[in-house]
């Protein structure tokens, strides 16, 4: 990882970066290099107004983060750092700030020795982020941290046209904004009612926050309005008897969102993906980024989403099967400065 | 384990989330595993949450009746 790494600073397509000024700097003891400093980005170190500090960003996938590793940003992070802090990203990693370029392989040595890793920018996949998952949070259907460190293995770096965001939230609340996200996983649940179990004690249609389940007047026996559903579980864990059980469980997978100046909302594709065809789906998505993105510089898969979604739907709905959505709609600008009247997003020329 | 004659009795109405749960959870310390709790819940909110709570706990819950404007729950004490 960190080999790749290093060649893909040196080949990092961003233009105006290439009139930067160029220097020498040692990112693994004994081995320098010759970058621009704002190539540097790439590889997790952000320049900062200050001349010659950068901001450090650490790898922390899901916003996990060992005490062992914690220990050592904290022991190391004053040695190299001009401040006395350290910032939380959004995307719930831990940023050194204030450090000299002449300190990156000091700083990254000594973090490597509790394998804390540096992170990455530029246009590649990021960290992954995830909520706690259901591992111990009551709501959590999928556990998304195991997903979610399987994602920073397998697809962390990989370099696309610009920026690549995976999110995963382990419930329908959806903490970890899967519809804004270039691709996003969000767990979910199908209710499934056994009437022999059921003693018609109303919880469910109490418990049911979407108004889908109504209790029958006289023998408090549930119906359901699926079109309703949510998918939350939330019948299923109330329920005394045992009547709500789980059905279909699996991830809903939402594509081409973003946010930022002009933030787009994302398209839901599939529902109650199986947790072990979500590597399949993340590899043929890049496959279909970086093929239709071929010499179109920094372009976000939600634009070419937008332009091409007839070809991208025919590309994925293979991949995707019986869980992908029928009537799936292209991803959709979110206009939130309605002040700004004047700006329309350039109307994608849609292909048929 | 008795469902007419529950060992231990709670009004928790007019009671909030999540005082209700955390008072049933104590009381259900205080007792003995097979033991029957009889607790009195509202409407709206707690039967939403209560129930969830207390299965979540590992406890069992035997008998659900709707009295009026409230809940009356019968819970029997696992572990």
């Amino acid at each position: 990882m960190e080999d790749k790494k290093s060649i893909e600073i040196k080949y990092d397509h961003n233009l105006e970066e290439q009139k930067r000024p160029k220097v020498e700097v040692e990112l693994e003891k004994g081995k320098k290099e010759v970058f621009n400093l704002e190539q540097l980005k790439s590889g997790g170190y952000i320049r900062q107004r200050q001349k010659d500090l950068f901001t450090v960003r650490l790898r922390c996938p899901g916003g996990r983060v060992p005490l062992e590793k914690l220990k050592k940003i904290a022991e190391v992070a004053p040695k190299y750092s001009k401040k006395d802090y350290v910032h939380i990203s959004v995307r719930q990693s831990i940023e050194i700030p204030y450090v000299h370029y002449q300190d990156f392989a000091k700083l990254s040595e000594d973090l490597a020795k509790a394998g804390q890793k540096v992170a990455s920018c530029g246009p590649r996949v990021r960290v992954p982020t995830a909520c706690s998952g259901c591992e111990y949070n009551p709501n959590g259907l999928v556990d998304v941290q195991k997903l979610c460190q399987e994602i920073d293995q397998k697809y962390f770096g990989i370099q696309c046209n610009h920026k690549f965001k995976i999110s995963l939230s382990g419930c329908p609340i959806d903490c970890f904004r899967t519809n804004e996200m270039d691709l996003g996983f969000q767990g979910a649940v199908e209710p499934l009612w056994d009437e022999d179990a059921c003693t018609g004690c109303r919880i469910c249609g109490y418990a049911c926050k979407e108004g889908a389940l109504t209790n029958d007047p006289q023998t408090g026996k549930p119906t359901i309005d699926i079109s309703k559903c949510l998918y939350c579980a939330d019948c299923i864990r109330a329920c005394p008897t045992s009547s709500w059980k789980e059905g279909r469980k699996g991830l809903v997978v939402r594509i081409g969102g973003r946010h930022g100046r002009h933030p787009v909302n994302g398209s839901l594709i599939a529902v109650f993906l199986p947790e072990n065809k979500m590597g399949e789906v993340i590899e043929k998505v890049i496959e279909w980024y970086n093929d239709r993105g071929k010499g179109r510089g920094r372009v976000r898969i939600g634009d070419l989403l937008m332009e091409k979604w007839q070809d991208f739907v025919n590309f994925i709905k293979p991949v995707l099967g019986e869980y992908a959505l029928a009537n799936s709609e292209r991803p959709k600008f979110n206009k939130i400065h309605s002040f700004q009247t004047g700006w329309m997003p350039e109307n994608p020329a849609i292909e048929a | 384990m008795d469902e007419k004659n529950p060992a231990a009795h709670l009004d928790l109405r007019g009671v909030v989330c999540p005082i209700n749960f955390v008072k049933t959870k104590l009381k259900l310390e205080e007792m003995d595993t097979g033991q029957v709790l009889e607790v009195i819940i509202d409407a709206g909110e707690p039967i939403a949450n209560v129930p969830r709570s207390i299965k979540e706990e590992g406890h069992k819950i035997i008998k659900v009746d709707k009295v009026e404007g409230h809940f009356r729950l019968l819970i029997e004490k696992v572990g």
